[in-house]
């Protein structure tokens, strides 16, 4: 028997893979995916231009699934982090039903596949975007800041930001102010987000050696900086209505969302270090998904009332 | 040589998983087909079909 012959009939390595299609589809973080989705869909809407239906359902889904691709590549690279994590542990890489190798050739093909669908049919500037979002969350973030630095995040939340502006270029062809006012809003909301969840993860965290602020410059600071962050996002998201691209009814509503954000930073400031339930962290996190979610779609419905509206 | 087939022989388990993915592909090539398809023909309009011969 040839070494070739041998290696192929020993172990597993002959045999079938037991990943399913949903294995694939947890490959492109469907949670992500949603957000990404909803956000580059209110930048497409907000935008000043009127897209063929089809094409910008198209654009949406280029974007979907190149967010998709994102996460499947950040999924082969982290495979032995992930490993280390109970958040994580589960997914299809650290569990062998996919192999390292397939996740990368997945993330690779859908990545290729979404920017030139984009650039085909919306246009260039947005499928660039689209690459540079890939590169930046894939390369930056994934192999580099993730695990060298604190501000991982901070630097890293660029990518998650980006698809607002996408969705408006795709429709428009430009970057715009009003585009990167909505790429500020989640760009200064992803600190206090995912610091929420690393105070009350911190365990995970140091186990896969990952540098998350907590567990580097300590509960404390990082409590500080989440409030600081809190207060920018709250002034950022306000920001629509004071430049004149959303009304004074949206701006009252994100004021009083914003507030929100700096009430939950301000009881976890105050939050004891001794407490080890986190309720504080814990209600930061879920009321900061909540704000997201609440302030895009405000933007969604009033830009649809400024457009068809009386 | 010895039979592959007999030597390895796919488990319910897998042969399931193989037919989740490969249904998944299909689809997803058949979405694919269409979503250019159409999508050309919305880009490009009428003058999709005016070349000359």
């Amino acid at each position: 028997m040839t070494l070739v012959e041998r290696r192929h009939m020993d172990g597993t390595a002959g045999r079938l893979s037991e990943a399913t299609a949903a294995d694939y589809v947890a490959l492109l973080k469907p949670r992500v995916m949603s957000l990404v989705v909803f956000t580059a869909f209110v930048g497409m809407v907000l935008a000043p231009a009127q897209p063929n239906p089809f094409l910008a359902f198209i654009a949406i889904l280029a974007i979907a699934v190149g967010a998709g691709a994102s996460g499947a590549l950040n999924m082969w690279y982290d495979a032995d982090i992930d490993a280390k994590m109970a958040r994580t542990a589960g997914r299809p890489v650290p569990t062998g039903r996919v192999t390292p190798g397939e996740a990368l050739a997945f993330g690779l093909v859908l990545a290729g596949f979404s920017v030139a669908i984009l650039g085909l049919m919306a246009n260039w500037v947005a499928a660039s975007l689209l690459a540079f979002t890939i590169f930046f969350y894939a390369v930056i973030y994934t192999m580099w800041l993730k695990r060298t630095t604190p501000q991982n995040i901070v630097i890293g939340g660029a990518a998650g930001a980006l698809p607002p502006v996408i969705g408006w270029a795709a429709v428009t062809g430009t970057v715009t102010l009003e585009s990167l006012v909505l790429f500020l809003i989640i760009f200064l909301w992803t600190p206090p987000h995912f610091w929420a969840l690393a105070l009350f993860k911190t365990g995970d965290y140091e186990r896969a050696g990952i540098p998350m602020m907590p567990n580097v410059r300590g509960e404390a600071h990082t409590k500080r900086q989440m409030l600081a962050y809190s207060v920018l996002v709250a002034v950022s998201g306000v920001l629509p209505a004071i430049i004149g691209f959303a009304s004074l009814a949206y701006g009252a509503a994100a004021a009083a969302l914003g507030a929100g954000m700096i009430w939950h930073s301000w009881r976890v400031l105050w939050m004891d270090e001794a407490d080890r339930s986190k309720r504080p962290a814990k209600a930061l996190f879920a009321y900061s998904v909540i704000y997201l979610f609440a302030i895009f779609a405000a933007l969604l419905v009033d830009g649809v009332v400024a457009r068809f509206g009386a | 040589m010895p039979d592959l087939e007999e030597r390895i022989k796919p488990t319910e388990k897998e042969l399931k998983a193989r037919r989740s993915r490969n249904i998944a592909l299909a689809l997803a090539l058949a979405a694919f087909v269409i979503v250019v398809y159409l999508g050309s023909i919305m880009k490009l309009g009428p003058a999709l079909f005016d070349r000359p011969m």
